[in-house]
């Protein structure tokens, strides 16, 4: 009887623009254009400012909690750019604001989701985004499911789906990949290790060296990339996706990158986060690479980085003005968004609100009359 | 005596029964090293190790399931789920497994489990974060299901939920967690599960409650005119239902208003107003009310104190009764 390898993987990783904003000229062929790399600069600032501002609105009672996106804004924006806007579809969890952004969401919905107003999840007609997702891990089955669709119908669109390293242990994960696999699905998941969930590091998540190995076990292709590099994000996405759209089904991108900020501002890290990572990890926020880049390469100077800053104030306040200009919904509107025809009963506790306490039928006992009476 | 909030009053009990029982294990998301979301189980990790208080993967069905073998194999696991909304992947290991394991097993493998679960509104917390979900696991034979609103009783029944044989529910009402202090003693004492308690006597109308509305109540029946003298009961425990004190009561009033969290249909209230018309038929003035949330999904903060039952709308509630 024979005892031999039947089956071997490896892992790939992708970098373009490493620490030091050295460009490998090769493999970054056919990425970004000088000006698309602009584009997305601009967009980290602004991203950068927002997440700035909502800080702020928190912590001054404005807002409710919110997770700050900061040093994932390469990730985010790469992969969003490399999608097709209109036609693919973006299924995030919550921090990649940039995508979300890049797909059409009005900026100041992530803004009203975090004040507790629903109306932050009514992504408008033609918006290829799906609402923040809260419970982790959950979404990676809708875009499986809507790739799924995709495919039925012979549409040349692709799911493309984010999480954290921290929803890969979850059950739901497991089977959003294997369907995925099984159906040849064109999706592609697109992991953002930032090296922890809350608390918890990446290590006690999975055993496994990476986490883009996992990819193997679901029989589809997988590479790691440096998540803070704009152009190694958009060229493993860009190949995730027209792999998907040739017919070639799913792909998994884990992106390595890291949440420079608390998990959300009810977090504080430092009470499990070694200072001098945080600190290493600092250096390679991915807004020092890109400038530097962009300035070697005479596309960026002090000038254009202080009016940038200022545009994105400036935007990042209409954004907020939005956000809190909005007049508070009804109770009534919770009502009429439970289904499309409100049974009886909803519908008599939605019109006794005001006149009773519990929503039966209003004054059986005649209270009203009583006070009436009394007064 | 040492005055503690609810989340100090559970830390307090849980270091207690580990330091009592070295079977009792800790596990579930940040509960280690971080000391909880919530600071619950802050400073365990130090004093008891990390093979006892354990930071798991992020996998609430893992938890829950890894928690049945635990306490198959003789140990006290105390799991906790991070908040309400996430029992969801967790259901199935606990309503089909710890649920069901002493009766499919003619009592040959029980489940000594005890689930900690902050749940509840009120506190502006993002979605998910604010349900009430206790009448889904009253409605599950083979669970028992508590939630203590007051620091003393929170030790008092965690320590009766750890040592219980079989599972518990252990609900924490978040909004509870840090708004005041009691003395709870540092001395073992606990509160039988299934008993609930009289917070104050009164003669004309009962009100029963559980976890954060009882200071709702207690703020109506401040707001109530002079004349009225109200009853108000803290179930303490929702799974068993401590029947005699509520029929004693009512029959005692003739009126009784049921308020909770969670939706009004289905919700513990119809249970309690069926109990409550079986037993104390003759004795009624009025039929029972129900101050409750609505039929729809727990809104967003911006509307969660319109859809919780505030002291105002249980102060409405108990007129109405009141007037029949
Ligand atoms: C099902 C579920 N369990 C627990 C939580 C609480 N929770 C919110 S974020 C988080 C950590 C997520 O980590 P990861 O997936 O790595 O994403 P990151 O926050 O690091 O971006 C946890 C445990 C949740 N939201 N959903
Ligand atoms: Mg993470």
């Amino acid at each position: 009887m024979p005892r031999k390898t039947v089956f071997q993987a490896s892992v790939e990783f992708l970098q373009i623009l490493d620490e030091d904003a050295k460009l490998d000229a090769k493999l970054a062929k056919d990425t970004l254009t000088d000006d698309e790399v602009k584009f997305l600069y601009e967009q980290m600032i602004i991203n950068r400012q927002l997440d700035e501002i909502a800080f702020k609105l928190q912590r001054s009672g404005r807002m409710g909690t919110y997770p700050q996106n900061k040093g994932q804004e390469a990730a985010a924006l790469g992969s969003g750019f490399a999608a097709k806007k209109g036609s693919d579809y973006i299924v995030p969890c919550y921090r990649e604001n940039g995508s979300m952004f890049l797909h059409g969401l009005p900026m100041h919905y992530v803004l009203l989701h975090w004040m507790g107003d629903e109306r932050g999840n009514q992504i408008p007609d033609g918006v290829n985004v799906t609402p923040i997702a809260i419970p982790i891990g959950t979404q990676m089955l809708h875009a499986t499911g809507m790739a799924m669709a995709f495919k039925i119908r012979k549409e040349p669109r692709v799911a493309v789906t984010y999480f954290g390293d921290g929803a890969t242990s979850e059950g739901d994960f497991h089977e959003a990949m294997n369907f995925a696999g099984s159906f040849q699905a064109p999706v592609v998941f697109f992991c953002q290790n930032n090296q922890w969930a809350i608390s918890v590091p990446r290590e006690t998540q999975t055993n496994c060296e990476t986490i883009a190995q996992k990819s193997v076990a679901y029989g589809m292709p997988g590479i790691q990339c440096d998540g803070n590099d704009l152009f190694a994000v958009f060229r493993a996405t860009r190949e995730a996706l027209d792999r998907a759209r040739a017919g070639g089904g799913p792909s998994f991108i884990e992106a390595v990158t890291y949440r420079l900020a608390d998990h959300t501002t009810a977090d504080d890290a430092k009470r499990y986060r070694d200072p001098e990572e945080v600190e290493a990890w600092a250096s390679k926020d991915p807004i020092i690479r890109h400038r530097k880049y962009l300035e070697a390469k005479g596309l960026w100077d002090d000038a254009k980085q202080a009016e940038t800053e200022a545009r994105a104030k400036t935007i990042v306040q209409e954004i907020v003005r939005a956000a809190e200009g909005i007049e508070k919904p009804s109770v009534e509107e919770v009502f009429d968004s439970t289904f499309a025809e409100l049974p009886p009963e909803i519908r008599r506790q939605r019109d006794t609100l005001r006149t009773s306490s519990i929503g039966q039928e209003p004054d059986q006992a005649g209270l009203r009359a009583h006070e009436e009476a009394r007064a | 005596m040492p005055e503690r909030n609810l989340v100090q009053a559970i830390n307090h009990a849980l270091a207690h029964e580990m330091e009592r029982d070295e079977r009792v294990v800790v596990l579930g998301e940040d509960v280690g090293f971080n000391g909880g979301v919530f600071r619950v189980t802050e400073g365990l990790q130090a004093r008891f190790g990390r093979d006892r208080v354990v930071d798991t993967p992020l996998a609430e069905s893992g938890i829950m399931g890894t928690a049945i073998g635990l306490a198959m194999a003789d140990m006290r696991p105390v799991p906790e789920i991070q908040f309400e909304g996430f029992l969801g992947p967790a259901y199935d290991q606990l309503v089909n497994h710890a649920a069901r394991y002493r009766t499919r097993t003619r009592s040959a493998i029980t489940i000594p489990l005890t689930v900690r679960v902050p749940v509840g509104g009120g506190i502006h917390a993002p979605e998910l974060h604010s349900d009430s979900p206790e009448a889904i696991y009253a409605h599950t034979p083979g669970l028992k299901v508590v939630m203590p609103s007051t620091p003393y009783d929170a030790k008092g029944l965690l320590l009766a939920a750890i040592r219980d044989p079989d599972p518990v529910l252990y609900f924490e009402p978040k909004r509870v967690y840090r708004s005041f202090k009691e003395e709870v003693p540092d001395e073992d004492y606990t509160i039988p599960i299934g008993q609930a308690k009289v917070v104050s006597e009164g003669t004309d109308i009962t009100v029963i409650t559980w976890g954060a509305p009882v200071f709702q109540c207690l703020a109506a029946m401040d707001a109530l005119p002079e004349d009225v003298s109200m009853e108000l009961i803290d179930l303490r425990t929702i799974y068993p239902i401590d029947m005699d004190t509520v029929i004693e009561s009512v029959r005692k009033t003739g009126r009784a208003v049921v308020v909770h969290e969670a939706p009004k249909t289905c919700g513990m209230g119809a249970e309690i107003s069926s109990i409550i018309q079986e037993h104390c038929f003759l004795h009624l003035e009025a039929p029972v009310q129900r101050v409750a949330g609505f039929d729809t999904v727990m809104p967003y903060y911006k509307l969660e104190l319109e859809y919780l039952p505030e002291a105002p709308r249980i102060e409405k509630g108990i007129m109405e009764c009141l007037a029949y």
